[in-house]
């Protein structure tokens, strides 16, 4: 018995690394494994571009064969043009693509020589943390429609999606106007510190008293812009806060940064003291610097993406006996248009061919392709597997099937409320308590020594500003972001971690998230040493085709056949197997029990959790057996197991319950409620995650789908699961690369020790400021003590913030 | 004495020359991609040559 491969020639393609099989075309000594590799290399031969190859072994990516059939044409149709250009004057036009491809140094370097490659392109310039390509070129030499289709040739086709149509607004990012107000802020802190010398050296003399007032008028020109520009945000959020009736975290820091504000200008204008302008500056700095932390955003991730993010930009429509490409929002009801392998259907429509196979898995997570006949509708969003087919459209694509989930009302609220989190909570009390101990200072000075009522209500102010207790959220949680990002588990933003620390609840989607697509989950075992030939593979290969279920479908996409042939008298047997006539041979595939019913030996293992065997007889002969890999996720049994025992686990899924079976040991047998649901559209998900919610629990939705985009979306924390972080996944809060799924229950334990480090930073900045406020009560703050009080508590909380999770992503083993 | 203001005003227009310079380079979007650039920097300069000889 022997295990038969794919028997391959170890030759790697010299374009892109592709094992070459038996078809490898040798051109300048240089294996290749397809004509697409070889056109590619020489196209940058004639253009002197075989740098290419130097700067990295096998850069190139093979095309993909729908880009290259895709014509580009309807791109240079004026109103499509217009919102996919960013700008343009008489001769030149600047557009920006996304190219998720672009993996390496030397696809850099090729992408910004595209001016070799054709004369028209004046300039390009690569983003390569955006995974985006700025061109220049000029529209009268080279259209938009020919730019894009070089760049398809040469293996960096754009992604062009369907939301690039809608809007196209490019904000500059608001790291920007952060780096200004940081960068101010610094630069003023760095030189009032400066000119604060001659007061914290208590010169007394009579030029060290002129320079003191000299220099306290600088300190205000200085702060200026710190107080009007960089502290904006505080005072903009504060406001906002509270003319909703609310207070939150950025009430005291506003209340603070005026109290400081005001007081020294007070001083420093009226001669009567030099005013904290130094502490100002630094808090201000510091705050920002805290923002800026917190604020570590994935460029090349999108967590924002809804379903015209998956839809293409284009769709080929049938005018009479010719096809047109046109752009998808010219797509009109009664439109034939023609999908082809691997394609999405853009809308409702009849199928107008006599059959096809759509793959449903993007929108109900049902994982077999679905067989439909002439004249039945297929739903936006199932993609095509097989031959091209016709259709007539039924519905506008905002108003299909899968489309009126976004209808739903979980898409049209805003984001969660940032207002209800810790910080803000704690900023509540913390807030009334300040005041109170502001008013008690007034009454108490009041009628002790009316004269000290100004300065010692703006010291509790001034030094109560919870400059430490803001910073601790901002450094915990940042830093835990930075550590689940090296984890490849990616949140969307730190007020994530918060919540990821609050889940007692987990639900997951199975397909595509338990279970994977793996690409070496099919062998095939021969009876006989005699491998499948291409006509039994051929026979084998139509056989499955009509069968759906998904051990045929395993092995139809292992044999990967183009062609079919005619199959007579197809029957299914129910817990038996398949079988038919194909060329006159009656070929039967199936369990073990039923093929090998005379009881002949063989070697075979059986089934197991790991696998299941088929077997496969031709015209009365036992020919061998397929074994197919079950394709659960590895480690998914300890890491189930983990997890059931610290919250309640539950899985939806968009299949039938033909696995439920194999299911059971990850999530355990009924003990009264039912863990698992079968059968659950879209809706269905969305309505279970918020019947757990409205149980009060925390809930955490883990899925991949654009059938999981509504559960993701109202679950407190959506996961999305995704083989490669930067394509596509659906709207979620965090994007969790498939390879660490193990790791998903340490990850979950340490948020939860990050939101501890939180509490116990708070504890220590409470301490300072009671350290402070005792003092300022008592009217004795000085400018001295303040300056050295505000950065001290704000850099050891930092400090213990940092160290702290760091220590503790090294005791769980985490990156 | 009188120097030190002339002096204080010298630091303070050199320290103002830097933050207009950061200024600059945020705007200019230095900070926006930290990546590619260092990639480039590592390029032969076959391309810079050839400008040259055009030139």
């Amino acid at each position: 018995m022997t295990l038969q491969t794919e028997r391959s020639v170890q030759q790697t393609c010299f374009h892109c690394g592709e094992v070459c099989d038996d078809a490898t075309i040798f051109h300048d000594e240089k294996p290749f494994c397809c004509q697409g590799c070889l056109l590619v290399y020489e196209l940058l031969t004639d253009n002197q571009l075989l740098n290419y190859y130097s700067l990295e072994n096998q850069p190139g990516m093979k095309a993909r064969e729908a880009d290259l059939h895709t014509g580009y044409a309807y791109l240079d149709d004026s109103a499509t043009r217009a919102k996919l250009i960013d700008f343009a004057d008489d001769h030149i036009s600047k557009v920006t693509f996304r190219i998720p491809q672009m993996h390496c140094s030397a696809c850099i370097w090729l992408l910004e020589n595209l001016n070799k490659l054709n004369p028209g392109i004046t300039r390009s310039r690569v983003q390569f943390l955006r995974k985006e390509v700025t061109i220049v070129f000029q529209h009268d030499r080279i259209s938009l429609g020919k730019l894009v289709e070089l760049l398809a040739r040469i293996g960096y086709a754009p992604e062009l999606q369907f939301d690039r149509l809608e809007a196209n607004t490019k904000s500059a990012s608001p790291q920007r106007s952060l780096y200004l107000k940081l960068g101010i802020a610094g630069f003023a802190f760095g030189n009032i510190m400066l000119f604060s010398f001659p007061e914290y050296l208590d010169i007394r003399d009579d030029l060290g008293l002129t320079l003191q007032s000299f220099f306290g008028y600088l300190n205000i020109l200085l702060s200026l812009p710190v107080l009007l520009y960089s502290s904006r945000d505080y005072f903009v959020s504060a406001w906002s806060a509270v003319r909703q009736g609310m207070l939150n975290i950025d009430f005291p820091i506003s209340l603070g940064i005026l109290a400081i504000f005001c007081r020294s200008t007070y001083e420093i204008l009226s001669a009567s003291g030099s005013g904290y302008l130094d502490s100002f500056a630094g808090l201000v700095f510091f705050l920002l610097l805290g923002k800026l932390f917190q604020q570590k955003s994935y460029d090349a991730l999108s967590f924002d993406r809804d379903y015209k993010s998956y839809f293409p930009i284009s769709v080929t429509k049938k005018v009479g006996q010719s096809q047109r490409i046109i752009s998808l929002s010219d797509l009109a009801i009664g439109d034939q248009i023609v999908v082809r392998n691997q394609e999405l259907v853009p809308a409702d429509a009849v199928l107008l061919s006599e059959q096809a196979f759509i793959d449903y898995s993007f929108v109900t997570g049902e994982s077999v392709p679905v067989r439909k006949r002439k004249g039945e509708l297929l739903f936006a969003g199932g993609r095509q597997v097989g031959q091209a087919i016709e259709m007539s459209v039924m519905k506008d694509v905002s108003q299909s099937y899968l489309t009126s989930l976004w209808n739903n009302d979980v898409f049209q609220k805003p984001a969660q409320n940032a207002l209800t989190n810790l910080a803000n909570t704690v900023a509540k009390y913390f807030t009334l308590a300040v005041l109170n101990i502001a008013l008690f200072t007034v009454l108490y000075w009041l009628f002790t020594e009316p004269g000290v009522v100004v300065s010692a209500v703006t010291a509790v102010l001034i030094i109560a500003c919870p400059c430490a207790l803001a910073l601790s959220i901002p450094f915990t949680f940042g830093n835990t972001l930075r550590i689940f990002g090296k984890s490849a588990f990616f949140l969307k933003n730190a007020d994530t971690v918060e919540r990821l620390a609050k889940i007692d609840t987990i639900v997951f989607d199975k397909t595509g998230t338990l279970t994977w697509q793996s690409k070496v989950g099919v062998t095939f075992q021969s009876a006989e040493h005699e491998p499948l030939s291409a006509t039994e593979k051929i026979m084998v290969g139509s056989l499955v085709r009509h069968s759906t279920h998904p051990l045929s479908y395993q092995i139809s996409r292992w044999l990967k056949l183009e062609k079919s042939t005619t199959v007579t008298d197809f029957a299914e047997l129910q817990g038996k197997g398949i079988m038919a006539e194909i060329h006159g041979q009656l070929v039967r595939l199936g369990a073990r029990r039923w093929i090998l019913a005379d009881g002949k030996l063989i070697e075979s293992d059986g089934d197991s959790a790991n696998h299941s065997q088929v077997f496969l007889e031709i015209a009365g002969r036992y020919r061998g057996h397929f074994n197919v890999a079950n394709n659960y996720r590895p480690h998914l049994q300890g890491l189930l197991a983990k997890l059931r025992s610290r919250y309640r686990v539950y899985l939806l899924s968009g299949d039938n319950d033909r696995e439920k079976g194999n299911l059971e040991p990850f999530f355990g047998k009924n003990n009264g409620t039912t863990r698992m649901h079968f059968n659950q559209s879209p809706e269905d998900k969305l309505m279970f995650v918020k019947k757990l919610q409205g149980e009060g629990n925390h809930v955490m939705m883990i899925g991949d789908g654009l059938n999981d985009a509504g559960a993701l979306k109202q679950s407190d924390v959506g996961v999305s699961i995704s083989e490669d972080v930067a394509s596509f996944s659906p709207a979620c809060d965090a994007i969790l690369d498939a390879r660490r799924f193990e790791q998903l229950g340490a990850l979950l334990h340490f948020s939860k020790l990050s939101y501890r480090v939180v509490l116990l930073s708070f504890g220590i900045s409470f301490l300072y400021n009671l350290i402070g406020l005792s003092f300022a009560v008592s009217g004795m703050l000085s400018p001295l003590f303040a300056a050295i009080l505000m950065p001290i508590s704000s850099i050891s909380v930092v400090a213990f913030a940092t160290i702290t999770t760091r220590l503790l992503a090294m005791k769980l083993r985490i990156n | 004495m009188e120097v030190i203001y002339i002096l204080i005003g010298v630091s303070l227009l050199v320290a103002i020359a830097f933050l207009v310079a950061f200024i600059w380079a945020v705007k200019n979007g230095q900070f926006e991609d930290t990546y590619t650039p260092s990639v480039r920097i590592l390029w032969d300069e076959e391309k810079q040559q050839k400008q040259i000889r055009e030139k």
